[in-house]
Order: structure tokens, then sequence, then C-alpha cells
């Protein structure tokens, strides 16, 4: 009888009761954890500005502007050779990022689009954009247009991989 | 005289006539794009930045040549310029080309060498087709709300008349007795008084085996109840609080079939699956500012939720103005409520699970693709941990990390494939530290 009326004095819009909660609850900050000591209330904080990631990232000087993305397309070069080039993995990660708009094989007819939730995607072998390894760093770092920034989401290394597989993509596409 | 005016008159309306038909020829030739092409092709090319009624990264182009010379008296030939190369009609110093390339922020349009002048013709006559009218509200929608209510309405009257039925049957069971027995009494025929013996209290007190056979059951009933009790205290599975953003994994993920490490992608590489901040959100309702028409009224429909509205509060917290196109600066923090939540002396590393393992998300968290609110599908015990070690082969294929200890542990173990638990899974200090 107890049982049941505890069981249906439950709700599931609020959490369970603990039994001494003392080893539960972290002395330490937790993620995303809401606090005084950092402003605007939250454990989450941007990190502080000019601040390099640990490992040998090093930072993306070129300018979200035309003038940097022309410059970028000119000029840059995927730092990876041959032998770091994973492209399984740059395939995965092209698929859970790029493809739901961009399509798995490139031509702009990911999920979304087929759905008419985002339109315009591009192909990758679009004549008028004619995109290279700077270029498409470029707009995954700052994004284009309607497409956002997936610098976030991707760090370096994996960008670059995602970028070697773009291009692979497009030379498909193009054959 | 009056011959002679008449005379001229009719000798101007053949040319009247042919000007006039002419007017129409060129103007149906100018106009000759075909709108159903036209849509294919503005939505590859042109969708990405122009919508038609709203401004986007562009302007909207709802009957934009018309407007043009209008109020510019700029025609086809300047849009053809404008579309095939906008970067070399603004170097060339074209007036109205640069006043719209700085309105909006300098961002360059792509050149589209490759559209025909037919192309262009296609194009321009749909963004030349009048706005679609919105849709009145579908008759068969609203008779099968009132469908429904009818069957609410059946459904409680054949309870009713159940009830009534039931009661009329009781009664006529009460009137029954009542004229029996007074037949009886007038027939003079007694009714046999019944045999009274101990109450059945009385004789299960005498009977002291059954008094204990029952104390033992009730004691291990309570037993039951109270351990299940007990161990459910802290165990918060089917939690299911109601968010900041009203979020439906249903639609993401489900429908749309977005991946989950789309947005939650610290889980690849970190020990959190993070909460994924607003920028990627906007990385696509910087686009879709509105949800379709029958999602809208599915929404309200079923789940009572206004799905535009929660838009609107996303735009609302990242500080993003849909006129202007651009973001506020102003921000506040979406504080959503969590659920998945370990006690702090319990060690679990995402990554360890998704990017090691290749656990997918559903082993864990459920159908989340089907959650339209999400809850926490599975216990989080020590004993639900335990038992998917003790179940689970450990992926070793196309892994050199694993090749050495996982030839030295099956040998040792003699199995062909090795379980989380053998591989030390089960071992204290891997997860209590």
């Amino acid at each position: 009888m107890v049982f049941a009326s505890v069981v249906s004095c439950q709700k599931n819009s609020r959490p369970n009761y603990q039994f001494m909660p003392n080893m539960y609850e972290p002395v330490s900050y937790e993620a995303y954890q809401e606090s005084d000591a950092f402003p605007g209330g939250v454990e989450a904080q941007l990190p502080a500005e000019g601040s390099i990631p640990r490992g040998d990232h090093m930072p993306f000087e070129i300018e979200n502007t035309n003038a940097g993305y022309e410059l970028a397309k000119a000029t840059l070069q995927s730092p990876l050779d041959s032998t770091q080039i994973d492209s399984p993995r740059g395939g995965q990660l092209y698929d859970i990022y790029c493809g739901i708009c961009h399509g798995r094989n490139g031509k702009g007819q990911g999920t979304l689009v087929k759905r008419e939730k985002i339109l315009g995607v591009p192909s990758y072998d679009d004549a008028g954009r004619a995109i290279t390894a700077g270029s498409i760093y470029h707009t995954i770092y700052y994004g284009k247009n309607a497409m956002g920034s997936y610098a976030n989401q991707l760090n370096e290394e994996e960008r670059w991989q995602v970028v070697d597989y773009v291009l692979k993509l497009k030379a498909d596409l193009e054959k | 005289m009056i011959q002679v005016i008449y005379r001229q008159l009719a000798s101007k309306i053949p040319y009247l006539g042919l000007v006039i038909l002419l007017t129409f020829t060129t103007s149906l030739t100018a106009q000759e794009g075909d709108p159903a092409k036209g849509k294919t092709l503005y939505n590859t090319n042109c969708a990405a930045c122009h919508q038609l009624d709203r401004k986007m990264t562009g302007p909207a182009l709802r009957n934009v040549e018309a407007r043009l010379a209008e109020e510019q008296g700029l025609d086809r030939e300047w849009l053809n310029k404008w579309i095939r190369n906008s970067a070399g009609l603004i170097k060339s110093g074209d007036a109205y080309a640069n006043q719209i390339y700085n309105e909006y922020n300098q961002v360059a349009m792509t050149a589209f060498p490759q559209l025909s002048d037919q192309d262009i013709s296609d194009i321009l006559a749909y963004t030349a087709e009048p706005k679609a009218e919105p849709a009145p509200t579908p008759g068969p929608d609203t008779g099968g709300t009132g469908g429904q209510v009818e069957g609410g309405i059946s459904n409680k009257l054949i309870l009713g008349a159940l009830a009534i039925l039931f009661a009329l049957l009781a009664i006529a069971l009460v009137l029954v007795r009542q004229t029996l027995n007074r037949f009886a009494e007038e027939k003079g025929v007694e009714i046999a008084a019944q045999d009274k013996g101990l109450p059945i209290w009385k004789a299960f007190v005498k009977n002291q085996f059954l008094v204990l056979v029952s104390v033992i059951f009730l004691m291990l009933a309570s037993a039951y109840f109270v351990y299940g009790y007990l161990s459910q205290i802290g165990v918060d599975q089917g939690y299911e609080p109601v968010q900041p953003i009203h979020y439906s994994h249903r639609i993401h993920a489900g429908e749309n079939g977005i991946d989950c490490k789309y947005c939650h992608s610290s889980a690849r590489v970190s020990k959190h699956s993070g909460i994924p901040s607003l920028n990627i959100c906007m990385n696509c309702h910087k686009s879709i500012y509105q949800v379709a028409e029958e999602t809208q009224q599915m929404g309200i429909d079923e789940y009572g939720v206004d799905y535009n509205a929660e838009i609107q509060k996303l735009y609302k917290a990242v500080g993003w103005d849909e006129d202007e196109q651009q973001y506020t600066g102003e921000t506040q923090p979406v504080k959503w409520v969590r659920i998945h939540n370990l006690p702090d002396f319990a060690y679990f590393n995402h990554s360890q699970h998704v990017s090691v393992a290749g656990v997918q998300c559903q082993t864990c968290h459920g159908p989340v693709e089907e959650m339209e609110v999400m809850y926490q599908h599975a216990p989080l015990t020590m004993g639900w941990c335990i038992n998917c070690h003790r179940e689970t082969n450990v992926k070793v294929e196309d892994n050199a990390y694993y090749t050495k200890i996982h030839e030295q542990l099956s040998k040792k173990y003699g199995v062909d494939k090795l379980t989380a638990a053998q591989m030390g899974g089960l071992e204290c200090g891997k997860c209590h530290y």
C-alpha cells in the first residue's frame, strides 16, 4: 500500500528524491553549472581572447572577410600529408556534419534539402564557386552566407580531414 | 472634310493594331520563362541567400525585375550582368550595384556564369509569380476533431446506458426478492434460519497454523515492497522535466534524420556529451524561421506546442534580429534542465563509449528519435552498467590499440571474443576513484 501510494505520488516532471546525497553532489564545478563566480552566472565560459588549445593547433590567421576568403582560396594548403589523411574518418565526420545538407555525395541534395527545409545548397562542382582546399577550410571555419561556422564542432585536424574528403567528392562529381 | 478625317483615322487603325500587337508580343517574349523550371533553378542556385518575401543574406526577390525597372530604371540586361558576374559590375562602377553591395554589408554574390538567358528568364518568371495565399484552414481537419469529440461522447453514452441498465437490473432483483418474501409470508412458509457458527475471525485465531503462515506471508510481502521502495530511491528513470524551450527530438533526429553527434559533438571527444550552444541551432534556424504548416498544426493538436513560438524563443535567447538578419549581441543563457545525471562518485566518459566502443546513443538513451519530450530511458544504476559490460563484446576489429591485449586475454579466458567485463570493465577503480 505504502509502495503503491509512493509510486502514484511520483511525478515524472521532477527528479526522484535522494538518500543522503552528500557524495552525489560534486564539490567542484560541474559543466554548465549555475554559479555566481562567473560572469553571466554560468560555469560554461568562452576561452580567454587569444588562447590557444594544447597540442599543435595553430591559430587561424586569415580573417572572416571577402578578402580573407579569396586569400585562403588562393594560398591556403592542407597541412596533412598523404599518410595523415584518414579518409574513412573524414567521411564519417562529413556524414555527420555536412551530409545532412550537402548530401552524401556532395551534390547539395541532403535530407534537409530534399525535405525543403533548407534550400539552395550548391553542388561542390559548381563552376561559379570553384572551391579549393583553402576556400573549403575558410568556409568550415567561419561559415558562409546561410551556412554557419563549424569551428566548434570540428577541431583543426578534423576540419582538414573533412576538407580532404570534400575535395574527393568534388573530384568524383567532376568525373 | 469630315470624310477625310475619317479616312485618315481608318488608315491609322491597322498601324495602331500593329503597335499594340508588337508591344504584346515583345512583352510575351520577355516573360516567356517557365516558372516551374525557374523554381527548381531558384531553389538550387538562389535560395541559399534569397527568399521571395523576406530579407535573408541577400534581398527579397519577389517581383525583382518589375521593381528594379520601376524604381531604378534597370532592365533585364543589367540583371543578366549582375547575376553572371556581380563583382565585375561592382568594379565597373555601376551606381546601383555598389549601393546594393554596401547595403548588404559587402557580401559578394556568387557569380553564376553557367546560367543561360533562358535560365534567368525562368527564374525571373518564378519570382514574378504572385504570392500564394495562405491556404484556408482545411475542412477535413475540423471534421476530424469533430469526429473525435463525437467518439468521446458516444463512448460516454454507452457507459452511461450500461450503468443505467445495471442499476435497473439491481432494482429489479431487489423487487423480486421482496415479492417472493411476501409470497412466503402469506403462504406461511418458514424460511430456515441460518445456522450461526463461529464468526470467521474467531475461527481464524483458533487455527494457529493459519496465523503463522499468514504472518510469514505478510512479512515477506512487506519486505518485498520495502526493498522495492528503497531500491528506487535516487533512480530517475522516466524523469521528464519541462524544458525552457520545447525542443522536439522527434522532429530533429527522427523526421529530419540529423545525427545525434551533429549537435552533441563533444560526445565524440570528451567526457561530457555537451548541450549544444545556440550557434549550432542557428546553423539551420537562420534559414528555418518557421516550421511547415502541417507540423505546426500537428504540434498544436497533439502536443499543445506552438513550434513557431519556440523558434522565436531561440531567436530571443541568441539575440537574432529577424528583420535585419543579424545578431544584436543581447543574449541570455537558456536554463536547460539536466536529465541524465550520475552521482559524483561514479566516473563516466562519453567519448570512451561513443568513439572507442562505438556504442549507439540509443543503447543507453532509448528511442530519442521518437521522443517529443526528452526523458531518461535507462535507470543509470550500477547494476545496469555492469550488466551491459558483462554482455557486450569489445569491438576489436580495425583497432590496433586492442590487438595485443586481446590476444593475451582471450588466451587467458579461452574465448574468441572478450566482453567489456573481461577487459577489466568490472574493476571498481575504473569508475570509482
